[in-house]
């Protein structure tokens, strides 16, 4: 009896926890447990995979540990949850993640009534396939008939019903629940054709038994605007996340790296540069982090530009030019809103 | 406990609390309002959240329009139909998988259970080595295997294995011709029905005559002539209404015919191969339950060992087999969801998966496929129970 009593008082107990918590804002939640829970990919080359020490490498992962640099100071105060694409909304919705930064794309349905917030566009990418050789293709006009290898819950899925349909065209898709399945499936023969974003094309082909037998078409049927996301419903902590890409990009066209940033601070007249890594305003204060939050993320994680190289860029295994995710004023689509 | 309440009265006067019908009463009184609380408590926080995070709720999205390709549909669908069509294909394919994996499971079950306990050595070393491995490997692992050890061992669409230029294996399946219906397919229907009825009737007739007489008729050979010897006839009649399809490579793949998808033949060997191996044990412990008497006996009035082990030890011991047995058809079931780790396309994968990925109803479609498979197990009970209550001894 008294034990059965006991049970009910505990459990009375953490449901009133559950409800406490919930008062809370997120970077209250997340200073209260002294790191950031960021949901990656399960292993994607070049944006979230561990390494052969356990750690993880890529353009999401770094995303996230700037992110934390922002709100602690301390670059590595996160943790990493690997997610399916099929799992990562629920995660994020229901709080176990407090970021997803997971090569995803941003639409209409998952930045509204799914509940996510977008907070901007790490990776301009678009759909693509990837093929044998010996199959003798070169356009994805010619696929008519193929069996296409997929992961579960992305948008390439409805992309590539849609490219089908509009072209008149008939396929199979086989659609598999992580990326490693796709692979081995793809790489066994199972279907023909490999596709989803051609930065995760790059990425998959290296996984292959014979990356040079493949080909990647030169067809891009979608727009895949890659983004870091977080839940409706805290704009504080949306904005904190917003601004750390912001303040990325802007470090990069004012010319602020990791390794003139301690000389810029002491040094620069530039008033820019100065609101930038915090000299001059309060911009920090306004989202509740310290006001000199984007010289932690330039001095321990770098600018856009430089994390862009680090992971994905021409000298990676990767090689992925910057082409379209170059500068507004390097001819591509990265701008940013002024920090003023 | 007995000892309890025969001393209650006596202490009741002194304290009403420990009364053990009251406290027991009372006790269950705590737990339900506890429940009902705690069950209000988690639905309130549920919608309280989904309301702060601006998620749509409600089943209106079932209506519309899903925009994603199934590779395995029992009935027609498009990327233009709806998600709750796509719900319906899954939810087919779904119990596709769980009736051939039952059946499969239950021959190969009792071949193997039966197998344990034979005089045979070599019978009996193989079904212990098939039960003992297959029983200790994880259900993922063995799907896994199959798909992956049997799709590399496949041949490319192009250089396909050739049967009889009809049926055609490759690492995209096993492709068989598809039956293309005429006119007058109707009156061959009819006579397959007719053929049906008429074979049960004869088997029925058949088994009351030997009651009667003692005099056995060829039931197998009639029914047999019965069940082809009708549709042939009409078949005949109506000028062979029924032709069939050949596959034929064109491009990628292979063009008509039936395709059986090898997600299909991997998910479904798999399963029933474990299962099987779960069923051969409560076969053979179902068997070892009845006396060696009866063997015994039943040999002594001249039946065969065959004749004995199906006319006499087997009826004895479904009564043991059949309770086991359901749990391992709602098991065979349950684990048909592992389909999404080879691309399978089940319930789980079609529905809890793409659907919910692409809806965010997370807590609607949940809930759905939750109901679907206890209903599916439910059903599958009830069932097995009726089965049961037929088989189960009647006592005098």
């Amino acid at each position: 009896m008294k034990r059965l009593l006991s049970t009910f008082a505990l459990a009375g107990a953490f449901g009133l926890c559950a409800f406490g918590a919930q008062a809370a804002t997120k970077l209250e939640q997340v200073k209260a447990k002294g790191f950031i829970q960021c949901g990656v990919s399960q292993g994607l080359p070049g944006f979230s995979n561990p390494d052969d020490k356990g750690n993880w490498t890529g353009l999401d992962v770094d995303f996230c540990r700037a992110v934390a640099a922002a709100v602690f100071g301390d670059a590595t105060k996160v943790k990493f949850t690997p997610l399916s694409a099929k799992d990562r909304f629920t995660a994020l919705q229901s709080g176990d993640i407090d970021i997803l930064s997971r090569n995803t794309t941003w639409t209409i349905t998952r930045d509204t009534s799914l509940g996510l917030n977008f907070t901007g566009v790490t990776y301009y990418d678009g759909q693509g396939f990837l093929i044998r050789k010996d199959k003798k293709v070169n356009s994805a006009m010619e696929l008519s008939g193929a069996s296409v290898c997929t992961q579960t819950g992305t948008t390439t899925e409805q992309n590539l019903a849609d490219f089908f349909r509009a072209n008149n065209m008939t396929y199979e898709v086989i659609a598999f629940a992580t990326n490693d399945e796709v692979v081995k499936a793809y790489d066994a023969g199972r279907c023909d054709v490999l596709t989803t974003d051609r930065s995760g094309l790059a990425g998959e082909r290296l996984k292959l038994t014979n990356p040079d037998d493949h080909i990647v078409l030169p067809e891009i049927i979608s727009k895949e605007p890659l983004g870091p996301v977080v839940a409706h419903g805290d704009d504080q902590w949306f904005d904190i996340v917003k601004w750390v890409l912001n303040a990325q990009l802007n470090a990069e066209e004012l010319g602020v790296t990791s390794k003139n940033v301690d000389e810029q601070l002491k040094s620069t007249a530039n008033p820019e540069i100065k609101r930038l890594l915090g000299t001059e305003g309060k911009y920090g204060e306004g989202m509740g982090i310290g006001n000199d939050w984007a010289f932690f993320i330039i001095k321990q994680i770098g600018n856009y530009g430089e994390m862009y190289d680090r992971n994905v860029g021409p000298d990676t295994p990767l090689k992925l030019a910057r082409g379209v995710n170059a500068l507004w004023n390097k001819g591509g689509l990265q701008y940013a809103p002024p920090i003023r | 406990m007995t000892d309890l309440v025969e001393h209650a009265p006596a202490r009741a006067k002194s304290s009403f609390i420990n009364d053990p019908k009251v406290r027991s009463i009372g006790l269950q009184i705590i737990a339900l309002i506890v429940v009902v609380v705690l069950g209000w408590m988690f639905a309130d926080n549920a919608r309280e959240n989904l309301a702060a995070q601006k998620i749509a709720t409600g089943f209106g999205f079932l209506d519309n329009t899903a925009g994603f390709g199934i590779n395995q549909t029992l009935i027609p669908y498009s990327e233009t139909s709806t998600y709750g069509r796509a719900f319906v294909v899954g939810l087919l394919n779904t119990i596709l998988v769980a009736v051939v994996g039952i059946i499969l499971a239950t021959v190969i079950g009792f071949l193997v259970g039966i197998g344990r306990l034979s005089k045979n050595f070599v019978v009996r070393l193989i079904s212990t080595i098939y039960v003992e491995v297959l029983r200790n490997l994880p259900p993922l692992f063995q799907i896994l295997f199959w798909y992956l050890a049997v799709l590399s061992a496949m041949p490319n669409p192009r250089q396909s294995i050739n049967l009889l230029d009809e049926v055609f294996i490759s690492n995209r399946g096993i492709i068989i011709p598809r039956p293309l219906f005429g006119e007058g397919t109707g009156l061959v229907l009819w006579a397959m029905g007719l053929a049906l009825i008429c074979a049960i009737l004869f088997g029925h007739w058949a088994a009351a005559r030997q009651e009667e007489t003692g005099r056995r008729l060829p039931v197998l050979w009639v029914n047999l002539s019965l069940l082809i010897g009708l549709p042939m006839i009409a078949m005949i009649i109506t000028g062979f209404p029924i032709t069939f399809e050949r596959p034929e490579l064109k491009g990628f793949n292979f063009v008509g015919g039936i395709r059986v998808i090898p997600e299909f033949v991997a998910l479904t060997v798999a399963l029933a191969t474990y299962t099987a191996a779960f069923i051969a044990e409560n076969v053979r412990s179902g068997i070892q339950a009845v006396s060696h008497g009866q063997t015994e006996a039943a040999h002594s009035l001249g039946l065969r060992n065959g004749q004995t082990l199906r006319l006499v030890i087997i009826p004895q011991a479904m009564r043991v087999i059949i309770p086991p047995l359901t749990s391992q058809y709602l098991n065979l079931t349950k684990n048909s969801s592992l389909a999404v780790g080879i691309g399978y396309p089940d319930l789980v994968a079609v529905f809890a998966g793409t659907t919910l990925n692409q809806t965010g109803q997370a807590i609607e479609i949940i809930a759905i496929t939750m109901g679907v498979y206890l209903v599916l197990s439910i059903i599958t009970s009830v069932i097995m129970n009726s089965y049961n209550k037929r088989v189960a001894l009647v006592e005098r």
